[in-house]
């Protein structure tokens, strides 16, 4: 995964990516815009958190699930 | 041959939706969608660690603050793994100090580059040619450029092609041969009779009814 290392650890993009969620629900071009990562970065990347089961996704907005939360706190 | 006639009969045309793919890049799984509402240029080169596309991917990297500038996205092709190009880039930055910094398709398994006729056999039967396709915010196709194995792209080119269609999208005008930005641009030709006639008396720069300038 692009966001989150093999080790369970996320990456500099996936850390910015979680952050940006944390402050609550959020589409794709508000999380890109608070963590300065291009559109296609963040569409792709919400792909992968959701499948991990740290990001929900509600209608066409994101936000953290509690494993998400625990995973930057 | 059956084989051959498949990846030739598979060549996207201008004006038609780009055709949808997901792919392993050095920066994820990424998938066409990803991109919808920026303009994006998808590019294919024969091989990682060769010379010609070396220096373009080096050129490439070079005109993209540019790219950025005009909402242009970059996202790169050839039939290596994604290992191959993520120790190409650590190479190319090491030599050069150029930092490559859009996605590289890895494209092992020729999903895309057939789907996109990037595959011409007459060059090679295993590598990618060295295509561009420029795609709008709509995912529309709207310049394809094929260039063979041996001749490297030019970047100012690709950018005067952006700049064009782009200034071509917000004016409903068409570029002239050469054309530049700041250039006049092609008036579009008068469809009717009557609108030939009025056309001369609307002050543009005229040579005839059908070829008329104006400066935006």
């Amino acid at each position: 995964m692009a966001c989150i290392n093999p080790d369970g650890k996320p990456t500099e993009s996936g850390t910015k990516m979680l952050r940006a969620l944390k402050s609550g629900l959020g589409s794709p071009e508000e999380i890109a815009k608070e963590a300065g990562l291009p559109l296609f970065r963040v569409r792709s990347g919400l792909r992968e958190l959701t499948q991990a089961g740290l990001a929900n996704q509600k209608d066409e907005k994101y936000e953290l699930t509690e494993k998400g939360t625990e995973l930057i706190e | 041959m059956e084989e051959v006639r498949e990846q030739v009969s598979r060549m996207p045309r201008l004006g038609e939706p780009a055709p949808a793919f997901e792919a392993a890049t050095t920066h994820g799984m990424l998938k066409l969608e990803d991109f919808k509402g920026s303009w994006l240029i998808l590019f294919s080169h024969p091989a990682d660690f060769t010379p010609v596309c070396t220096t373009e991917f080096i050129a490439f990297a070079e005109i993209f603050p540019e790219l950025q500038k005009r909402g242009v996205e970059l996202l790169g092709l050839s039939v290596d793994s994604v290992s191959s190009h993520i120790a190409w880039v650590r190479n190319v930055e090491e030599k050069t100090g150029v930092k490559i910094p859009f996605p590289i398709i890895a494209d092992l398994s020729k999903e895309v580059s057939l789907a996109y006729g990037m595959i011409h056999p007459g060059q090679s039967k295993t590598e990618t040619v060295r295509c561009v396709f420029i795609i709008d915010p709509n995912q529309i196709i709207r310049t394809i450029l094929y260039y063979p194995l041996t001749t490297g792209r030019n970047m100012d080119e690709i950018l005067r092609i952006v700049d064009a269609l782009q200034t071509t999208d917000k004016n409903a005008v068409a570029t002239p041969a050469n054309w530049r930005p700041g250039n006049p641009v092609v008036v579009p030709p008068p469809n009717t009779q009557e609108m030939a006639e009025e056309r001369l008396k609307q002050g543009y720069e005229c040579i005839d009814w059908y070829l008329c300038k104006k400066k935006l």
